[in-house]
């Protein structure tokens, strides 16, 4: 069997924070991730999901090396990418490509979209100058943009527009592999569906693999095949995306799950809800044992205190994992 | 039950330099005492306009407003003096909104901006205003209130500070909460626990609140009706469950088709409204949807459609509303 598109092993992100000072020393470690592994095939899109801070977004700059790695392995094809200079990353950068959150920073309001299209074209040295930008005016068309409004300037284009130019900027090189940040959190819902509905039929078209990052966890079914479920740094369940939302198994994801308001008032108003106490804890000074034991309902129905002492590693059965006490010592 | 706020013909426009815009073209809507009304639009739609100028919060210049009458049980507040209104303000009326980080303020300890609403409207002593916050603080659960007054916006966390929002809109007990867009900036664990403590406030109160939200998961748990606008206009209003399971206008009706939701069938494509939200500087002639609506014929976009009543308790504006409710929707 030929090496996964993506394979990420035991990655960390440590970023030291504090200083040193005469006095005092108060310099900490904030360990955004903390030990994530997940592959990804070609044409697949994996769901990074979890609430803000739990690193989600930090993996995905640490694949595509806008973050360096503190440790751990990312594979591209069998190729490691951790640790590459800048002049190794350029031709991996045709392959992996980003689509970030929002659209309005992400562009340059200086650039036209011709040049915002073109320029990846023109650092990459491919077609022919003449022809770049008959590429860039059929990108804007794959997107659903018109191409004859190639040489405007972004702020003349809406929310769901840019993130169309966005896209388009990111398919230009033709990657394989798309890591996207809350590509549709910005947008409104009548323009969000617009923008699902396009990347689903990009995946199709260009047989993209994608790494979905997102908070909202209706559009990730949607659109996922496999999914990570993310707390303070650390993927506590992964399943594929029918086992993960019809049967979750961690506790914190039921709660996620059940804290989902759902658009249909005969669901919304007779659904059992699991609210869950208190805040995420701050990743500089996560709880012991299992990250998720202070807020966790079942944590008095494993023996011994473990939750509070014993970090559960994933548990791997069927197919699925999950990193708690209590389902490990269920099915085993 | 009483009307705690009637809102008739409210309209607001801003006066800029690239032309006039109508943010909210005279809309009307009343909430009971102890009930929850949903609005619900996209971004621009004017629901956050319309619920600043109920609060007299427009700025003006730009903004001009204009109402034949918002009445706060007996009294007009179009008809107050700025005075008169700031009175009201706070006490009567209050509000929360969305960004709990930026609408408290980073200088000041938690105490010291809730302990001015009571010293202001009720006239406490500085202690008493104190141990009636601490209470407040308490009420909408935030473990050690007494310790918490002390802290400043920064040193909480999102949730907690969105409950400071909350704990202040409450401290005087007022007859209508407006509540723009509560929990959008708050994850969903902590979205939960927010709807949760708004509904038990609302038990115990009486409150009457007006839901500004463009989360649909949201208004189908809490409100009990819903008004849902589009260009500066209410383009639908009915109880929440009659609304979601047979809109009587295709804005509605594509609104609720484009969400996604985590019990439906995954991995096929959303029904999406084609096109974008109007520019409200450059709205089209009469229906302002008609240039994304599939039903849309030649008469829509010579008038603007009367709002109708194609069934008991449902207002639309569109041509087709009784034919929408005949059918119970296109689904």
């Amino acid at each position: 069997m030929s090496a996964p598109l993506l394979e990420v092993k035991d990655l960390k992100k440590h970023f030291p924070v504090g200083s040193r000072g005469l006095f005092s020393d108060n310099r900490r470690v904030l360990r955004a991730v903390d030990g994530v592994s997940f592959k990804l095939e070609r044409g697949q899109t994996l769901g990074l999901v979890g609430e803000s801070g739990c690193g989600k977004s930090t993996t995905a700059r640490a694949i595509i090396g806008l973050h360096p790695a503190t440790s751990g392995s990312v594979k591209l094809q069998g190729q490691e990418l951790t640790g590459l200079s800048r002049a190794e990353w350029l031709p991996l950068r045709r392959r992996v490509q980003m689509i970030f959150q929002d659209p309005y920073a992400s562009l340059d309001p200086r650039q036209t979209v011709s040049s915002i299209l073109t320029e990846p074209l023109t650092i990459h040295k491919l077609a022919k100058p003449k022809e770049r930008k008959l590429r860039a005016m059929a990108l804007l068309d794959a997107v659903g943009l018109n191409p004859r409004h190639i040489d405007r300037y972004p702020h003349e284009f809406s929310g769901g527009q840019r993130q169309r130019i966005g896209i388009a900027r990111a398919l230009a090189l033709e990657p394989e592999l798309l890591l996207l940040d809350e590509p549709v959190s910005a947008l409104d819902v009548s323009i969000q569906a617009q923008i699902v509905n396009l990347l689903g039929e990009l995946q199709e078209r260009f047989n993209l693999a994608y790494l979905f990052i997102a908070h909202d966890l209706a559009v990730v079914r949607h659109l996922c095949d496999e999914v990570c479920v993310m707390y303070l740094g650390r993927i506590v369940e992964q399943a594929p995306r029918d086992e993960l939302f019809e049967s979750p198994q961690h506790p914190y994801t039921k709660a996620l799950l059940s804290a989902v308001p759902h658009p249909n008032p005969h669901i919304e108003r007779t659904r059992e809800r699991i609210v869950l106490t208190g805040d995420v804890p701050s990743p500089l000074a996560p709880p012991t044992g299992c990250t998720f034991h202070p807020r966790c309902q079942h944590v008095t129905e494993v023996e011994d205190d473990r939750c509070a002492k014993e970090c559960p590693s994933l548990f791997y059965s069927d197919g699925r994992s999950s990193a708690c006490h209590l389902t490990a010592t269920d099915s085993a | 039950m009483a009307t705690a706020l009637d809102v008739r013909e409210l309209s607001v426009r801003f006066d800029t330099q690239h032309g006039n815009v109508q943010a909210v073209d005279s809309i009307s809507f009343s909430i009971e005492e102890g009930e929850t009304l949903g609005l619900v639009g996209e971004s621009g739609s004017g629901k956050s306009v319309s619920s600043l100028a109920v609060m007299g919060l427009v700025p003006s210049p730009p903004g001009v407003v204009s109402a034949e009458a918002m009445l706060l049980g007996e009294r007009d507040l179009t008809q107050l003096t700025p005075e008169e209104l700031r009175r009201v303000r706070g006490k009567e009326v209050a509000m929360v909104f969305q960004d709990p980080m930026t609408s408290l303020n980073p200088l000041l300890t938690v105490g010291r901006q809730l302990t001015e609403v009571l010293e202001i409207h009720e006239g406490l002593s500085q202690s008493e205003a104190f141990k009636r916050a601490a209470v407040g603080l308490g009420d909408v659960g935030i473990p050690a209130p007494e310790e918490r007054l002390a802290a400043y916006p920064h040193e909480l966390s999102g949730g907690m500070r969105q409950r400071v929002m909350i704990a202040m809109a409450l401290l005087c007990n007022p007859k209508v909460l407006i509540a723009d867009e509560p929990t959008t900036a708050l994850d969903v664990t902590i979205q939960a626990q927010i709807l949760e403590l708004m509904r038990d406030l609302q038990e115990r109160h009486g409150t009457a609140i007006l839901l500004i939200t463009h989360d649909l998961g949201v208004v189908a748990g809490m409100s009990d009706r819903v008004n849902v606008m589009y260009a500066g206009r209410i383009v639908e209003t009915a109880a929440t469950t009659p609304l979601f399971d047979a809109p009587c206008h295709p804005y509605t009706e594509g609104l609720l088709g484009s969400v996604p939701d985590l019990t439906g069938v995954a991995g096929q494509d959303l029904y999406s409204i084609p096109g974008q939200p109007p520019d409200l500087a450059e709205l089209p002639p009469g229906c302002a949807f008609a240039p994304r609506c599939s039903r849309a014929r030649e008469e829509c976009s010579e008038a603007i459609p009367a709002t109708v009543s194609p069934a008991a308790h449902r207002l639309s504006a569109c041509l087709d509303a009784e034919l929408l409710a005949e059918k119970g929707g296109l689904k």
